[in-house]
């Protein structure tokens, strides 16, 4: 644990988080989503949790970000809100 | 203020983020129009969860991830012996070493969030499936125009 | 609705934010989940097992990585299950989304952009090419990441999920038919299938020697010219089961891909 470096994690996050649900480009926003899930991922690695932080590399950063393009290509980009 | 923050928030500020980042996601999966904002929401909060699991088994600066190296550790002088452990006990009479466990973080919620975060990808799959069978359904992704289809549909035909 | 979430998560949020304080602060060694519930007098009335867990696992399994020891032997019928619900999951995609036949009855719900692909196009040809040279490195080191699981980060769900990523590489860089040519479906949800008895089929295995399901020391009659035959069984069980739902993990990963990027037609993605 790293605690300057966490504090700084933890403001980026809830940046990433907002700006992921406030973009209204749908695309954009499983862009951001996948940055949030980085950050979440260097977040874990910095407190120790090593495996945990590998799986949410594989999973939330790259599987998850292109599932979701992949419905947002198959249906549509612009959202309402 | 300034006391306040480092009485209150400093020492307790991945449990604040976590309570941040869980109701940034509540209310998304609440109030957001767009299905896959509240499928983003549902991962956030998802995510949060995880983050206080994982904020609970740290221990200190000085601990290190939950992987023993037998090399570096220490060895007890004592052999083991089978009778010693029952039937765990190695055979043959191999050294016993000394792990002290607050030097490493806890691996049990670790083992608990790895398994969750996999099983949440495979359900955000069937979320995303569902989702495009409702945009094949209505055309559109927006909750209150599927909801404005779903009440013509029903007024048009009283009987169903 | 914006106003009744609003209310909703103030209330909540402010609640939890108000437990908060009650919290041992973050990263101190000596809170009840690191080392056990203890009384206001500070006596400790018992340990917790996350301790036992990383005194005992190495000479109990030969595993350094307690993480992945606790995954598969302590708490292998949780894993089997989790394993078990990421199959489900993608069962439930191809209920879901699966459509058979040529299609040409339900319209296209967005034109096609034959634009993007011109005669002549490099950007085609480099991805393709880079591709081709990426997607076997990911695969060996999917592969490793299995195999290596017990003594680095790393285990069967990161492994398989890796080893997924690079068949969604090719389907992404050059079409789904040419991932699919590799890897059928028929292919994927057999693995699939596969991974789960694998697990299962270890478990049932130490029954017939006499132990509980999913006990792997009773494997030790498999390993003769071990030295320590109970931990070695355990440490190698370990790795059979990670290769089971590392078989599920790839498969379901690619399957969820490619009903999701073709509407269930498996025929052309993204």
């Amino acid at each position: 644990m790293i605690p300057i470096f966490d504090y700084i994690l933890l403001i980026f996050l809830i940046v990433a988080a907002v700006i992921s649900l406030k973009v209204k480009d749908l695309l954009s926003a499983s862009m951001v989503f996948g940055i949030y899930s980085f950050l979440i991922c260097l977040l874990w690695a910095e407190m120790g949790a090593v495996d945990v932080a590998f799986t949410e590399a594989a999973v939330g950063a790259g599987v998850s970000a292109v599932f979701l393009i992949a419905t947002v290509y198959n249906t549509k980009r612009r959202s309402s809100d | 203020m300034l006391e306040f923050i480092q009485d209150n928030i400093q020492p307790y500020f991945n449990y604040w983020v976590y309570v941040i980042l869980m109701m940034i996601g509540l209310w998304a999966t609440i109030a957001k129009n767009n299905l896959i904002k509240k499928l983003i929401g549902m991962s956030i909060f998802q995510t949060a969860i995880i983050l206080f699991y994982v904020s609970v088994g740290v221990k200190g600066e000085g601990s290190k991830i939950p992987i023993v190296n037998p090399y570096t550790e220490a060895k007890s002088a004592e052999v083991v012996g089978a009778d010693q452990h029952g039937e765990h006990g190695a055979k043959g009479g191999g050294e016993k070493y000394i792990v002290e466990p607050d030097n490493y973080a806890n691996p049990l919620p670790h083992v608990l969030m790895l398994t969750a975060i996999v099983v949440g990808v495979a359900t955000l799959g069937v979320a995303l499936a569902v989702v495009q069978m409702l945009f094949k359904e209505f055309g559109t992704l927006e909750e209150d125009e599927i909801l404005a289809q779903i009440k013509n549909a029903d007024s048009a035909s009283p009987d169903v | 609705m914006k106003w009744i979430a609003l209310i909703a998560v103030t209330l909540t949020g402010s609640l939890l934010l108000f437990g908060v304080g009650d919290f041992p602060e973050w990263g101190d060694p000596h809170s009840p989940a690191n080392q056990g519930p203890k009384l206001k007098s500070g006596e400790q009335v018992s340990k917790a097992v996350s301790q036992d867990f990383l005194t005992e696992t190495y000479e109990v399994t030969k595993v350094p990585n307690v993480v992945t020891a606790v995954l598969a032997d302590y708490r292998g019928y949780d894993t089997m299950f989790e394993t078990v619900v990421v199959f489900a999951a993608g069962l439930a995609i191809f209920a879901i989304l699966r459509v058979f036949g040529d299609g040409s009855d339900t319209p296209p719900m967005r034109a096609v952009e034959d634009d993007t692909f011109v005669e002549g196009d490099h950007s085609r040809i480099i991805i393709g090419t880079t591709c081709k040279l990426l997607i076997p490195i990911i695969q060996l080191f999917a592969l490793y990441v299995i195999a290596h699981g017990h003594y680095s980060p790393g285990g069967g769900f990161q492994g398989g999920v890796i080893m997924g990523a690079s068949f969604i590489l090719l389907a992404i860089a050059r079409d789904l038919k040419s991932a699919l040519d590799w890897f059928s479906e028929k292919n994927f949800m057999t693995l699939a299938s596969v991974g789960i008895l694998i697990y299962a089929g270890l478990g049932v295995l130490c029954q017939f020697f006499e132990r509980n399901f999913l006990d792997y020391g009773a494997l030790k009659v498999f390993m003769i010219s071990s030295d320590h035959p109970e931990q070695m069984a355990r440490s190698y069980s370990m790795l059979g089961v990670e290769i089971g739902v590392a078989f599920t993990v790839t498969a379901i990963m690619f399957a969820i891909y490619a009903n999701l990027s073709s509407r269930g037609e498996l025929k052309e993605g993204l």
